[in-house]
């Protein structure tokens, strides 16, 4: 499953970023915000107006927004 | 010692670096540019225990010393000493937010690693203690190897113990530890010393999540930004409006003053005429501008601008924009100048472009006065039903045009000259907190001075510069000053090239020097047809004037005139900061070109359909 599939609430872990499919400065920012490989991270929040972008993550102890295509990129195991 | 040392702040954004930053070093900061670079400098003045003074710098904040904005890139190179013209800090104060170790840890261990004399201010400790989290200094200073003060910048707690330590951290050697771990080894490193710092965590329901619970919602979210966003404009326009008129009180008892003091000469022409009807028809602005970024500010300090840009990314994103450019799109409604320049926060280059190019067609506070008498001139002052007043429907039409015509902009450009892959959002969403009123004025004191100072320079020169071509060369006898002169000869040759979109040669009088500052229109208006009120009874002029309006313009003309002034770059301070903000003369010209072509074809089509449909 990856992430941007993952009901809100759900805790999951990180097993597998497709690093290619993103840009190379988004990809080094998500990094450098926690989100890598074996990174624990909850849904918290998703969209407005009943659309499904952009993400809130929470992430530890930090809360950090993203876009669908960046979560659509990063395999999940629900935990 | 010959040379002031230089301490630097540095840390993740959102680590409470500038509020330690204001703690630290008081109100007196110098705001300056890095040059060659559009990111902002920001140094103070700071005194050792040992009574040495030091300069402070407040680094921007990075994530990584492997950039991936602007702004990191400042730092990483500073930080290493590669930066031309700046000279490497002599010590290094690290601030991490106490709640948040496990992720701002793996910054700090890059940053420590580099073997400077480095402390860490474990700050904001109140904030951890208000999430259940009760932490251990001393565990974290044996893992990282230097001292580590806790903090609370705001309550001024830990600040001297924090200079002691700065102080003594010169004295030592550099911490010997050659840290050569990649970015997983640093995060799993991070998390053990979060672990082994964090003594007991108590899992109480959190503050902020609640709030997010409320403010994120997908429906009631979005509702309580727009609300928020409307108490904001009325603020800005209602209570702004008597320190305004405080302000133009003071403008004209200070012209008046001048009239008495100084025979009747070009000179003092000049100072009334040219400097103090053009600065000051400026500075009357500063009330709204204050007022718009006390609420950008406090929405900024409390959190919730995070949370308003999330909320905004997905119109935003429809666009080829990201929530990132609601900030900067939001400030221009004050003005466009500050608008550009909160651009720098947009990482991706061609987003910020974008951003900047849109910005003028945000309604700036200078085209009200503009439409605010053309509108009184020539819309009818009764309802539309409901309760709603034409005048003010036509005014809030002016606002969605400008909206609208910025959207339709943003979206041809990403698809032409700044095409490139979707540029993505990713933002980090602070914790919630109250904004501290002492952070919250030295921000708008800074603000209004960069305002104020533009004023002094940029406008004043513009201004000078435009009474000169309106007063030279000088009339003869039974001749008309304003047709003699250089602009009035400039007029008639531009109004060659308006008459095709319903303009008469008054109006095009009028644009040359609304080149200046938008809201010159009027008073140059006003000069135009020799109002015959006294110049101190501004109701009665404006009234003149609009009476003057109806009898020599069509209700066409009037229309278009107002469709003109939606999309003209009628600011040439706006085109001077964009010129140093995309560092060329490239794309200011280009948005002048295209800002002209936008107002002489929506002037045209609203003259023509207006005239078609028998107005």
């Amino acid at each position: 499953m990856t992430l941007d599939l993952l009901p809100p609430g759900q805790s999951a872990r990180i097993v597998a970023v497709d690093w290619d499919s993103l840009v190379d400065e988004e990809a080094r920012r998500l990094r450098a915000l926690g989100l890598d490989d074996g990174a624990r991270v909850t849904v918290s929040h998703r969209g407005v107006f009943g659309g499904r972008d952009p993400i809130a993550l929470s992430v530890g102890r930090m809360k950090v927004a993203v876009r669908r295509a960046h979560a659509a990129a990063m395999e999940v195991e629900p935990l | 010692m010959s040379r002031q040392r230089k301490i630097a702040l540095i840390g993740n954004p959102n680590a409470g670096k500038s509020a330690l930053f204001n703690a630290l070093t008081g109100a007196r900061q110098k705001i300056a540019n890095y040059p060659g670079v559009t990111v902002e400098r920001k140094s103070g003045r700071m005194v050792l225990p040992s009574g040495e003074p030091v300069e402070m710098t407040d680094l921007p904040g990075s994530y990584s010393l492997d950039p991936t904005s602007p702004d990191e890139a400042v730092t990483a190179k500073v930080i290493r000493g590669e930066f031309v013209g700046e000279s490497a800090p002599d010590a290094l104060i690290v601030v991490l937010d106490a709640s948040n170790l496990e992720q701002h840890l793996v910054f700090a261990q890059e940053v420590i690693a580099l073997g400077k004399p480095t402390v860490v201010a474990l700050n904001m400790v109140d904030l951890a203690e208000r999430d259940g989290l009760v932490l251990d200094p001393q565990a974290l200073e044996q893992a990282l190897g230097v001292k580590v003060v806790p903090t609370v910048a705001v309550r001024r707690r830990g600040l001297a113990e924090l200079a002691e330590a700065v102080a003594q951290a010169e004295l030592r050697d550099p911490p010997s530890r050659i840290n050569t771990l990649s970015m997983v080894e640093r995060r799993v490193a991070a998390h053990a010393m979060a672990d082994a710092t964090i003594v007991s965590e108590s899992k109480r329901h959190r503050l902020h999540s609640r709030l997010d619970k409320l403010l994120l919602h997908p429906w009631m979210g979005p509702l309580i930004l727009f609300a928020l966003l409307f108490v904001v404009f009325q603020a800005v326009f209602a209570w702004a409006t008597p320190f305004v008129d405080i302000l133009e009180g003071a403008v004209g008892v200070l012209g008046e003053g001048v009239i008495e003091a100084v025979p009747p000469s070009l000179g003092r022409d000049l100072l009334t005429e040219g400097v103090l009807a053009g600065v000051g028809s400026v500075v009357v602005f500063l009330p709204q501008i204050v007022i718009l970024f006390f609420f950008i500010l406090a929405m900024e300090a409390s959190g919730y601008m995070a949370r308003a840009a999330f909320l905004m990314d997905r119109m935003m994103a429809g666009v080829g924009l990201s929530g990132r450019s609601f900030i900067p799109l939001l400030s221009s409604f004050a003005c466009a100048i500050p608008g550009i320049m909160a651009t720098r926060s947009i990482a991706d280059s061609r987003d910020r472009l974008t951003t900047i190019l849109i910005a003028p067609l945000m309604t700036c506070s200078a085209r009200l006065p503009v439409y605010a008498v053309i509108i009184a001139a020539f819309i009818p002052q009764r309802t539309v039903g409901w309760g709603v007043g034409l005048q003010g429907l036509v005014l809030f039409a002016l606002y969605v045009a400008g909206i609208l015509g910025a959207m339709i902009v943003a979206l041809v450009l990403r698809r032409s000259l700044t095409k490139g892959a979707a540029s993505g959002f990713i933002m980090e969403m602070p914790k919630y907190q109250m904004p501290n009123l002492k952070d919250l004025l030295i921000g708008l004191w800074q603000r209004a001075w960069i305002f104020l100072r533009r004023a002094g320079t940029i406008i004043f020169m513009v201004t000078v510069v435009l009474w000169l071509f309106l007063s030279f060369p000088r009339a003869g006898e039974g001749e008309s000053q304003v047709d003699v002169s250089i602009a009035g000869r400039l007029a008639s040759g531009l109004a060659v090239v308006v008459e095709p979109i319903g303009f008469n040669r008054d109006m095009a009088l009028a644009l040359i020097p609304a080149m200046a500052a938008r809201e010159v229109a009027v008073s140059s208006l006003a000069t135009t047809y020799a109002v015959a009120a006294s110049d101190d009874d501004e109701e009665a002029q404006a009234m003149a004037l609009g009476d003057q309006l109806k009898a020599r313009w069509t209700l066409p003309m009037a229309l278009a005139f107002l469709a003109w002034f939606v999309f003209a770059p009628q600011c040439m301070s706006t085109i001077a900061v964009t010129r140093r903000e995309t560092n060329g003369w490239k794309w200011p010209a280009f948005m002048l070109a295209y800002l002209f072509g936008l107002a002489y074809i929506a002037a045209g089509a609203t003259f023509w359909i207006a005239t078609a449909a028998g107005l």
